[in-house]
């Protein structure tokens, strides 16, 4: 791929991005379907980094899938976040880092909207008060958890155990990145390499030794599209999306997928079952499926972690052959044990894709 | 009540979201909406624009306004820094609060989303958590999730989630006293207006169409009407 020029002309979309002293804030849909992420986030950045990660257990959802469904208002939103802010002052923290993309995308709407219309900002302040007691300060740097990996995608690689390359060929991986539209789509300049040629999933592929592939498709969304997903009526919507981007994908034989968005990571996951259940197609040779990971498990398998204890046991898309392809050493009968190394059973097995 | 379009001009979204629009159409060439729906963000910003106000009533007890994924992919590529999505926050904001949501399927919907995610959120600090992605809702999730579902402490546990307990953690309990913050900041910005707008308008829908309503919860036969109903004429 050709990126020289690229590199160049988006120069202006590189950010800063703090070098230590974080406020964590989690994101609902992470801790729901791949928990494990957010664990080998924090892992990585405080064992391995050794960098300073603050998390206050009374922080909430941001209310992002309640406001892009309309049914919670910009103000309510708002003063939400304003109380995380709140609790980021309180903690003496500065540098405010979403897990979740749709977050992220709402606090950078939310800091636009304000440095804009300062009295907006007031008004969330009274209501604040009003509500909560709390005041805040804004942060001096917002960015998104995978901006931090990515930051940091050198040093990881100076830590790393295993490279994005095929151990039987020795050739590196072809990897799709998919960025979660709300990262950057909204403003260009909040995130790395703007929204047309986001760097932020590329650096840290090119970095561990993985190639990216450039396919048509590569900058439409998963399809969530919030109401479109969470009412069952509407699902279609969703799945088709998310179609359009495996069959525009499928000619350059991806090895894996990896999205910075919790959303985006679970339906190209579990929308390859569906499909395959349905249509009897997958996107792969061998009928298993591509493979699907999210940043965090990407950066915890370079970095030698156990695949099962990362979490990829979760995913409805086997990633054994991803496993097999980096040559990383695994035990397929401890896949589903429990945390003491207990049998608390399997799922069952699919109709169609093979796991 | 003032005039539609006056009212849409003070949703600071609408503000920013059109600055002029010169029907290009670029925004609906690269909306994930416009290829699976019968829907157009070029034709909802001219009809927004032509300040008609039959016109923009008529809009907003359609169908069409809930087409829209806010992915919000229409910013980036607007040559005129429009956003088509924002103007659809703005005119769903409209419909809801005049009770014209009810008048379309998707809009209907509206209840449906109020009682999962709005109840969810008051009862748990999380707009997601497992509890609420139930096997049974969600068949796209597959045996995993299944699986997941029937061993959720023990796998959180192995994730090193703090599953309902106190403290830091993923899917830790969100604290009674940060619950009635969050109960109060609804309360003081408006967010409960809205529910109860919803509500209402919902209540007087379902008893029109001879549905059974609940006051409260997912338990009843209105939601899983308007969860599940799909009459087919919005595609295709």
């Amino acid at each position: 791929m050709e990126t020289e020029g690229k590199k160049r002309v988006w120069e202006e979309y590189q950010k800063e991005i703090a070098d230590d002293h974080y406020f964590y804030v989690r994101s609902c849909i992470r801790q729901t379907f791949f928990p494990g992420s957010e664990t080998t986030f924090l892992k990585i950045l405080q064992n391995d980094l050794k960098k300073d990660v603050f998390e206050d257990a009374r922080h909430t959802t941001c209310t992002g899938i309640g406001y892009h469904t309309d049914i919670v208002p910009l103000e309510t939103t708002m003063t939400v976040i304003a109380r995380h802010f709140a609790l980021m002052t309180e903690a003496g923290y500065v540098n405010i880092i979403p897990s979740c993309v749709t977050s992220f995308g709402l606090y950078t709407e939310v800091l636009d909207t304000w440095r804009h219309f300062p009295e907006i900002e007031a008004k969330i302040r009274e209501y604040l008060w009003k509500a909560t007691k709390r005041e805040f300060k804004v942060p001096e740097n917002l960015v998104h958890t995978s901006d931090i990996i990515y930051k940091f995608r050198n040093r990881i690689k100076d830590l790393s155990k295993v490279s994005l390359i095929n151990k039987k060929t020795g050739l590196p991986l072809n990897v799709v990145e998919h960025i979660g539209c709300h990262y950057s789509k909204m403003f260009p300049q909040s995130g790395v390499g703007g929204a047309e040629f986001p760097a932020v999933l590329t650096g840290m592929i090119e970095a561990w030794g993985g190639t990216v592939i450039d396919y048509p498709e590569r900058r439409h969304c998963c399809g969530f599209g919030f109401r479109q997903y969470l009412v069952k009526a509407n699902r279609g919507y969703s799945v088709s999306n998310s179609k359009k981007k495996f069959e525009s994908m499928q000619p350059y034989q991806p090895d894996f997928m990896v999205a910075n968005c919790p959303g985006c990571s679970m339906f190209l996951d579990r929308w390859q079952y569906t499909i395959a259940e349905m249509e009897g197609i997958t996107y792969d040779s061998n009928g298993t499926g591509i493979p699907v990971l999210t940043y965090e498990e990407m950066a915890g398998l370079v970095m030698g972690y156990s695949p099962w204890d990362i979490g990829l046991q979760m995913h409805q898309v086997s990633v054994e052959p991803l496993l097999d392809k980096l040559g990383i050493e695994y035990k397929k009968e401890d896949k589903y044990l429990g945390s003491n190394g207990q049998n608390i059973g399997e799922p069952q097995k699919p109709m169609f894709l093979i796991v | 009540m003032g005039k539609l379009y006056d009212r849409l001009n003070q949703d600071i979204r609408f503000i920013e979201g059109l600055n002029g629009c010169l029907n290009c159409g670029v925004c609906t060439a690269i909306c994930p909406a416009a290829e699976f729906y019968h829907y157009d963000p070029r034709v909802i910003c001219a009809t927004v624009q032509s300040k008609d106000e039959k016109m923009i009533e008529a809009l907003i007890r359609s169908e069409t306004i809930w087409y829209c994924g806010e992915c919000m992919s229409c910013k980036t590529r607007c040559p005129r820094n429009n956003t088509p999505g924002f103007v659809i926050m703005a005119l769903r904001k409209l419909s809801q609060e005049l009770g014209y949501f009810t008048d379309s399927e998707k809009g209907r919907q509206q209840f449906a989303i109020k009682r999962a995610i709005g109840g969810n959120i008051l009862r748990t600090g999380y707009c997601v958590n497992p509890d609420i992605v139930s096997p049974q809702m969600h068949p796209e999730q597959g045996p995993v999730w299944d699986w997941i579902s029937m061993n959720t402490p023990e796998i959180m546990k192995k994730m090193g989630s703090n599953y309902k307990q106190a403290g830091v953690g993923g899917m830790r309990a969100i604290a009674p006293e940060v619950l009635e913050e969050l109960d109060r900041i609804f309360e003081v910005t408006g967010c409960y207006t809205l529910f109860d707008t919803i509500e209402k308008h919902s209540k007087h829908k379902a008893n029109e169409l001879g549905i059974e309503i609940s006051d409260e919860g997912i338990g009843n036969e209105y939601f899983m009407t308007v969860y599940t109903e799909n009459n087919g004429s919005h595609n295709g």
